[in-house]
């Protein structure tokens, strides 16, 4: 009661300002770094609808008249096969490496083995060969197991590459699992694979979302593997891609509308998932 | 004591520990890691070591000569390379910069949307976007749409500060790739620093606000040293996908002009796929592994936190 | 809890099956792999460019011509595509049943036996093909021995192109046979910082790219690679001669930013008004037709020349059959459809006469359907291909063949560091004497392996 009589009326409209102010910056600051990061994905879109003479043009053209010309081109070329390629590999090698990274995860975390630390570097580790000295060999293995120009063989490749990041993620997920939940399982003579599903999987959800997105990001945006191992059976949408672009002529516009098409997928998800993202990375606050 | 020296004391999780695992103990907690360990094994292995092989024979694909093995000669050539070196040169700015400025940007950034701003769920999903735009596409459109020096979007931005059709790709290639790199990672480490952010309890940080700290000391001695975990992980993780940066170098300077922006992949693809010398660019790829290794190593001791090493205990 | 744990359950469900239904139709679609499993599907390895969408538009008049065949594309931006290629028939992968090569490729082929020899297997037995019809340059650089390894799909050397209004204005006539110091000239005239480029010239990296144009101006200039005994003349007075004065033409009076700039985006500039005249490849042509504006107001001279009679490159896209392809009968037939007379009538039937891909057979500059659509660069095509000697075009004797590649298989690699160095002459980040001598470095161990 004492303290509102005390507060002199100047100071506490200076606060205000100087509160409002603030928020006015901050307001500023993010919706610059937003539109500036954001600039280049909204020209490409832009430049999707744009007939290729509006596409080279200077000054740049904000105001044209909007054609689907570009992505009807797009979808002429048979873009089929290779959506389901991607889409095939994506998903599919995702799932294998949530297959294989939970229990490994487990294993290094909440019942570690005695050389977790070596695994760990292990995994790590395989991230270190750069895959371009060893495409050759890699082609040449595959050819002799007759998986050339087949799209298990990127299933196989995006898992292996995918593993690492999500024995990791996956591994500091569940150290945040309360001890007393596990002691609890654990008391109820749960099984490892009940207390793997039934136990530790509902509480780091999130993280598991964070993972398998991760996954995909990564294996649908894959070139290299896909540009080496694939010919016209397993190609994927890189590749797709890069043989859109014809060496002759204009072609921004298609280039734009092609790179549109192919990125879709990943921001539909992405952009659903932040949440989950966010969330899943953050599972430390967990308390 | 003061809440910010309260909660600057790392706080420990309790760990299920029982007494000391008997043999048949041990090889059940082996079993889940089995799987994966095994997968690996055979994936990464097999290719690595049949690059060894190749890195010690003589083998080129334009001739119809068959593979001779020839010993070390491969990485006694690796030395006198003065290109590999200059491409090392080229990795090591492309990935340091591009590391460095990105983490700095995603703190920035990451501080900014976890203030109350109007719309920030807007502006944060408008922030991911080029993490998921996909990196070959991207690159050419940098490329073409936006750095193109008569129809590029990046000059006309710039022409009122008085920049006039400056061709990116040709005077400052290195940089162009470096501010796409930047452009394209730091989205990714912004979620990952976020992520620390919001884990952070709010009560905390407000009490120390009305303990009368300021904002600045609350950053230093409470707000970064919950955040180190965190950007030490977005750290490492970028360096690794950066140091192998290859699908830019491609689309946008295949290297070019000069030498200037050929990095270790790139210079690695080049003696693979121009040179076609099988050999010579496994000898590379493996003496790559070795040096990456060794950096590795000292960077994970000194990042130990990132392992969380103390804290999984049995 | 419960609520969400039984929600988070069911996300789980629907991306399981979601991937199992993937599974399901992409197992179909990824199951088969491995190349032509299935005796009647051609696999052809091709470059993305115009001529190739056409035949992709026109294929299926083949599969209907030829009841059970399938033809496959993988089409792939051109250096991928040859590496893929080269990884492939060198290793045994059998990929590919037909690939699209080009006259650098085929003769070093041909020699290593892992092309058909067309000649003898297909074209003797198969009286429609009429392989003497063939421009005599361009099948002679696809040969081996007397014999064909390779077939042309379309072919071109390199001229001169120039907007007819600009140099009125400016009161310059070409003559038809220009020499480079009076191209030079004019180009110092037409030139209009920022609006309009005196002549617009690659400067790409790239064996394919800068090395095209440049080494015809060293070959011209009296420049060469390699003397008769393989030493490199990189860094010959007559070789840095050249290379000078292409590096300060385009920097004074070339486009801006020219060591990004390959033919792509040159055909881009010089149809949007960009150039006033245009060193290139003679297929520019049909693309330039089809902007008129711009085509009709565009003339053409033959390659500048110094010291020697003619100086335009020799180029084309053939397409070839691996010997360990499991399919070639059916290789050959799409081979022959593609490169025959009818397939070129089909083209210009269906596409317009203007886009007939070019410079391959005589009988397309002697129809007159052809000539009347083609009127403007018919002729000064034919004889810009028919000038040219593959093993003559160089002013000091030399141990190779070729105009602007040399044909030892590891000019790939050195052609693309020397385009690198040139580039970035060309940017300015180094002299040309420092691009020379860091070329003639890369060039000598090359030059030591072919003695």
């Amino acid at each position: 009661m004492t303290a509102a009589v005390s507060r002199p009326r100047p100071r506490g409209a200076s606060r205000k300002a100087r509160k409002w102010s603030a928020s006015l910056a901050w307001f500023v600051l993010v919706w610059v770094a937003a539109i500036a990061f954001f600039l280049p994905v909204l020209w490409m879109v832009l430049t999707a609808f744009k007939p290729e003479t509006a596409a080279y043009s200077y000054p740049p053209k904000w105001t044209f008249s909007p054609t689907l010309s570009e992505f009807r081109s797009v979808f002429s070329r048979g873009i089929g096969p290779f959506l389901e390629n991607s889409l095939f590999a994506t998903l599919v090698s995702t799932l294998l490496v949530l297959l294989l990274a939970l229990p490994a995860a487990y294993a290094l975390s909440i019942r570690p083995v005695t050389k977790w630390r070596d695994s760990l570097f292990f995994f790590i580790s395989t991230k270190m060969l750069p895959i371009v000295a060893a495409i050759v060999p890699i082609y040449i293995v595959a050819r002799d197991v007759h998986l050339l120009d087949n799209v298990y063989a990127l299933v196989l490749l995006y898992a292996a590459m995918n593993l690492p990041i999500a024995v990791w993620m996956l591994r500091s997920f569940m150290l945040e699992v309360p001890g007393e939940v596990l002691e609890a399982a654990r008391i109820d003579g749960a099984s490892l694979f009940r207390e793997i599903t039934r136990v530790i999987m509902p509480i780091i959800m999130p993280g598991i979302a964070a993972s398998a997105l991760i996954c995909i990001i990564f294996a649908w945006n894959e070139f290299f593997f896909a540009v080496n191992l694939t010919s016209t059976v397993a190609a994927t949408m890189p590749v797709f891609l890069v043989g859109f672009i014809t060496s002759e002529g204009l072609f921004w516009a298609q280039l734009s509308a092609a790179a549109t098409v192919a990125s879709v997928p990943i921001i539909i998800i992405g952009w659903i998932a932040q949440k989950q993202l966010v969330r899943g990375l953050s599972m430390g606050a967990l308390k | 004591m003061t809440v910010v020296e309260q909660v600057t004391r790392r706080a420990r999780t309790r760990r299920v520990t029982p007494t000391a695992p008997s043999a048949r103990q041990r090889w059940t907690r082996r079993l889940p890691l089995l799987p994966a360990l095994i997968y690996m094994i055979v994936i990464t292995q097999i290719p690595f070591i049949v690059t060894l092989w190749y890195s010690l024979e003589n083998w080129n694909l334009t001739s119809n000569a068959k593979a001779r093995f020839t010993g070390l000669s491969n990485y006694a050539s690796v030395f006198t390379d003065a290109n590999y070196r200059n491409s090392l040169v080229v990795s090591v700015i492309m990935t340091a910069v591009a590391v460095i400025v990105s983490m700095v940007l995603a703190v920035a950034l990451a501080l900014l949307l976890n203030q109350k701003v109007l719309g920030r769920g807007l502006a944060r999903t408008l922030l991911i976007t080029p993490f998921l735009i996909m990196p070959v596409a991207s690159a050419l459109l940098w490329k073409t749409t936006m750095l193109d020096p008569t129809y590029g979007l990046v000059n006309w931005l710039l022409s009122p500060f008085g920049v006039h059709h400056v061709a990116w790709l040709s005077s400052h290639p290195l940089g162009s790739i470096i501010v796409v790199l930047i452009w394209r990672w730091t989205p990714f480490m912004t979620l990952i620093v976020l992520a620390g952010l919001q884990g952070q309890p709010l009560d905390v940080l407000e009490a120390a606000r009305v303990d009368g700290a300021g904002a600045l000391v609350i950053f230093r001695r409470m707000i970064f040293p919950h955040l180190r975990p965190y950007i030490e992980l977005g750290t490492l993780l970028g360096s690794i996908y950066i140091v192998n940066t290859f699908d830019e170098v491609y689309s946008m300077t295949q290297g070019g002009p000069g030498t200037s922006t050929t990095n270790m992949p790139y210079y690695l693809y080049e003696q693979a796929f121009q040179a076609y010398n099988i050999g010579g660019a496994a000898a590379l790829g493996v003496i790559t592994v070795i040096i990456v290794m060794i950096i590795a190593t000292f960077a994970l001791r000194l990042i130990a936190s990132v392992f969380r090493f103390e804290e999984a205990v049995g | 809890m419960a609520m969400r744990a039984s929600r988070r359950w069911r996300a789980a469900s629907v991306l399981a099956l979601a991937a199992l239904g993937a599974a399901a139709c992409g197992g179909g679609a990824g199951g088969g792999g491995g190349g032509s499993s299935s005796s009647k599907t051609v696999t052809v390895a091709v470059v993305a460019n115009p001529d190739i969408t056409q035949m992709e538009q026109l294929i299926s008049n083949f599969e209907k011509a030829n009841p059970g065949i399938k033809v496959k594309f993988d089409t792939l931006p051109e250096n991928q595509e040859r590496s893929e290629i080269q990884k492939d028939i060198s290793t045994n992968g059998g990929l590919y049943d037909v690939v699209m090569i080009s006259n650098y490729e085929t003769p070093i082929w041909a020699k290593n036996g892992w092309l058909d020899n067309l000649s003898s297997k297909f074209i003797s037995s198969d009286s429609s093909y009429d392989a003497s019809d063939l421009l005599p340059p361009i099948a002679s650089s696809l040969s081996s021995g007397g014999s064909l390894y390779s077939v042309p799909f379309y072919g071109e050397s390199s001229m001169l192109y120039y907007r007819t209004s600009m140099l009125k204005a400016a009161g310059i006539t070409m003559p038809e046979h220009p020499t480079w110091a009076q191209v030079a000239a004019a180009a110092a005239k037409l030139n209009k910082p920022g609006k309009v480029a005196g002549i617009c010239l690659r400067g790409e990296n790239g064996w394919g790219e800068n090395l095209a144009t440049l080494d015809t101006v060293i070959n011209t200039y009296g420049g060469s690679w390699f003397n008769t005994s393989w030493q490199p003349q990189l860094t010959s007075p007559a070789t840095e001669a050249a290379v000078n004065f292409y590096v300060n033409l385009v920097r004074k009076d070339g486009e801006p930013g020219a060591s990004n700039d390959g033919f792509t985006e040159l055909l881009t500039l010089y149809e949007q008004n960009k150039c006033a005249m245009w060193y290139d490849s003679t297929v520019a042509a049909g693309s330039i037709s089809a902007v008129p504006s711009v085509f009709s107001d565009t003339s053409y001279a033959f390659a500048p020349t110094d010291k020697t009679p003619s100086s335009g490159w020799l180029y084309t896209w053939s397409l070839g059959i691996p010997k360990d392809s499991s399919n070639q009968a059916n290789a050959w037939k799409f081979v022959s459809w593609a490169t025959s007379k009818p397939y070129l009538s089909l083209v210009g039937q269906k596409l317009g006469w203007a886009q007939v891909p070019p410079g391959s057979r005589t009988s397309t500059y002697q129809n007159p359907n052809y000539a009347k659509a083609a009127s403007a660069f018919a002729s000064i095509t034919e004889q810009s291909i028919n000038s040219v000697n593959q093993a003559k075009a160089t002013v000091p004797k030399v141990p190779y063949v070729g105009i602007q590649f040399v044909d030892i298989p590891q000019f790939e690699n050195l052609g693309t560091e020397v385009s690198n160095q040139i580039a970035g002459a060309i940017a300015g980040s180094e002299s040309v004497s420092q691009a020379l001598s860091a070329s003639q470095q890369d060039a000598v161990p090359v030059g030591q392996q072919q003695k």
